[in-house]
């Protein structure tokens, strides 16, 4: 999971950030090396924590004075109680949950704001790779062959928008993000951001 | 394990740190008793301590540590009685993890300790003798408690931090519990929040032999001129193989044999671990009195900081403000990483503030006394992100020790 993020990530986390109100009680799952953290500690003043479910992620994040505990999102979520955060983030890591649907439920109960970002797999250069190759796209950007992937539960901007439907959330907002991080305009239809959006990212509530 | 101590240096030296040590000692009298969770208002009673550094302007730079089980106050500076450097002058002093340069470190020895705080081989002013097992029985509560009103006295409203291993980790949650507003952050290691069942049974093991030595005298050697050197060997002995990993000790020994080609066929100390063993029980009975073993082990069987809340550990913590990094040892069995792990949990079901750590080492519980970088590295890191938050300052005057 953290070795997704590292690579990952950097590219969501301006857009995540900017999705944060200011001083806000933060906990992001799946934290990786911290980026998102420092950047929300020092950008927005928030109270922000994070779980990351590499020992040695978490030992380098703490060692940077963040507040980060080892943890996996499938399992610990249901320590925290109810509403003890502000926002939750889930940033590329929903895809390497055993269950995202369960996940998904766990984390809207403990945030009042919920932000999902995702690698979206109905993105063109997957369908071409696919298409063409025949075989699991294996990019600079999903850096796994099929069997020694982390991620074992891909989905479509599509896929999730159905899983909000499933566990009942409500979508604040939504954003594409293409191949360069830039977002798609935002009165672009669905299908568009489905084809030409790499990333997800999704503002949710109860 | 002779008699040899019995009116020699050691022994003198040990028994003047009982009463009037080295460091500096805070006496309270009849009217500020020490309440002890066993329901009496002790007094007259001391408590001696050791600092290192300086305090701020606004007193907001206090970082206590707490000791474990056998330590003392001498936490970065050379033990009077045994002459070694302080317990943990690898974590404490200028430039190091917990930087003096930076942080005022106040250290005291625990209620029912030997070097200065009141215990078992302090003076009893209504008997004129030592008040072996006439003391009563105390707990990390009643040492938290001690620590708070030296605190009062040297005028410290808030700790910085609160930072201890093994027993000290449980000075460390029961501060946090006891004294919630006190605390700005803490940092519990190769701790938990209770004595385990096996850990109660490996102190009582300690605690029998020292009892089933006949130099004990049913706890009054002091005034019988004896020591129960053996027992308490025996018990150090035991205690020691449970500060050790099993692969520690076999890196360390094996089954290598103690300066001999063959074993003998006898009781001797053939192989190396024996005579380590025996080592460490005698410098060990050299430095430390032996009811002082038997009240502080008892302390830590007796903690259980969810038995105080209902059974529930998150009650304790509820509401916490507290900024927590918790930190445990891969091959710990003593205090095992689910200990420390049982703890955070307890604080995410508090929504604390809490970082965890755990450190892949394969040296035992005693690695945080050691040479960890990992652990320095966690330390130093989570104090800086701690004094970015406090929003602490150096001390003016650059008046830090070097």
């Amino acid at each position: 999971m953290s070795d997704v993020q590292m690579t990952e990530a950097r590219v969501d986390l301006k857009a995540i950030a900017e999705l944060v109100e200011p001083n806000a009680r933060v906990l992001d799952v799946g934290c990786g090396d911290g980026a998102l953290l420092e950047l929300l500690t020092r950008s927005k003043g928030a109270d922000a924590r994070g779980i990351e479910i590499s020992q040695a992620g978490v030992n380098e994040c703490v060692a940077r004075g963040l507040s980060v505990i080892q943890g996996d999102a499938d399992t610990d979520l249901a320590d925290y109680p109810d509403d003890a955060f502000d926002y939750v983030i889930l940033s590329q890591t929903l895809q390497a949950t055993m269950d995202p649907s369960l996940v998904l439920r766990q984390l809207l109960r403990i945030g009042r704001h919920v932000i999902v970002s995702f690698p979206n797999f109905g993105y063109w250069q997957n369908r071409l790779y696919l298409l063409f190759h025949g075989r699991m796209p294996v990019t600079d950007y999903l850096p796994y062959s099929w069997y020694d992937t982390p991620n074992i539960h891909f989905c479509t901007i599509r896929d999730f928008i159905e899983l909000t439907r499933e566990v009942e959330c409500t979508v604040e907002k939504a954003e594409a993000l293409n191949g360069k991080g830039q977002r798609i305009p935002i009165n672009a239809p669905w299908w568009l951001w489905n084809l030409f959006g790499e990333q997800g990212v999704f503002l949710l509530r109860r | 394990m002779t008699q040899h101590d019995a009116g020699g240096g050691f022994d003198t030296a040990r028994q003047r740190e009982a009463d009037t040590p080295s460091s500096p000692v805070l006496r309270f009298g009849p009217d500020k008793p020490l309440p002890l969770d066993a329901g009496i208002a002790f007094a007259p009673w001391q408590i001696a301590y050791q600092t290192y550094g300086t305090l701020n302007d606004d007193k907001s730079n206090a970082v206590l540590v707490c000791h474990a089980l056998t330590g003392d106050q001498y936490v970065a500076s050379t033990n009077p009685v045994s002459g070694k450097p302080g317990w943990w002058s690898l974590m404490v002093g200028p430039g190091k993890p917990v930087d003096t340069d930076h942080f005022f470190v106040i250290c005291a020895n625990v209620v029912g300790g030997c070097m200065g705080t009141t215990g078992p081989a302090s003076m009893n002013p209504d008997t004129g003798a030592p008040y072996a097992l006439d003391l009563p029985l105390v707990t990390i509560g009643d040492s938290v408690r001690a620590q708070a009103m030296l605190l009062d006295a040297l005028g410290i409203d808030t700790l910085f931090c609160v930072i201890g291993g093994s027993m000290g980790g449980m000075q460390v949650l029961q501060w946090a519990v006891s004294y919630p507003e006190r605390v700005f952050s803490a940092v519990p290691i190769a701790s938990g929040a209770r004595h385990s069942s096996q850990n109660i049974a490996f102190h009582e093991v300690g605690r029998q032999a020292v009892m089933a030595d006949p130099d004990w005298c049913g706890g009054a050697y002091l005034n019988h001129g004896t020591r129960p050197s053996k027992g308490l060997a025996v018990a150090r002995m035991a205690a020691h193989i449970t500060y050790m990993s099993d692969e520690s000790l076999h890196s360390k020994f094996g089954r290598t044999l103690q300066n001999r080609e063959h074993v003998t066929f006898g009781f001797d100390a053939d192989f190396q671990i024996e005579s380590y063993l025996r080592h460490q029980g005698m410098s060990f009975v050299d430095r430390f009195d032996a009811n002082s073993y038997l009240y502080v082990t008892r302390a830590m069987d007796y903690f259980d900081l969810a038995g105080d809340h209902g059974g529930v550990l998150a009650h304790a913590f509820k509401d916490t403000r507290t900024r927590f990094c918790v930190a445990s040892f891969t091959t710990d069995w003593l205090f095992p990483t689910s200990e420390s792990r049982a703890v955070v949990h307890a604080l995410n079901a508090a929504a604390a503030n809490v970082s965890f750590v755990e450190i892949e080492s394969d040296r035992g519980h005693d690695a945080f006394l050691l040479d960890e970088p990992e652990l320095f590295k966690t330390i130093r890191g989570f104090l800086t992100g701690a004094a970015r938050a406090r929003g602490i300052h150096p001390p003016t005057g650059g008046e830090a020790q070097q």
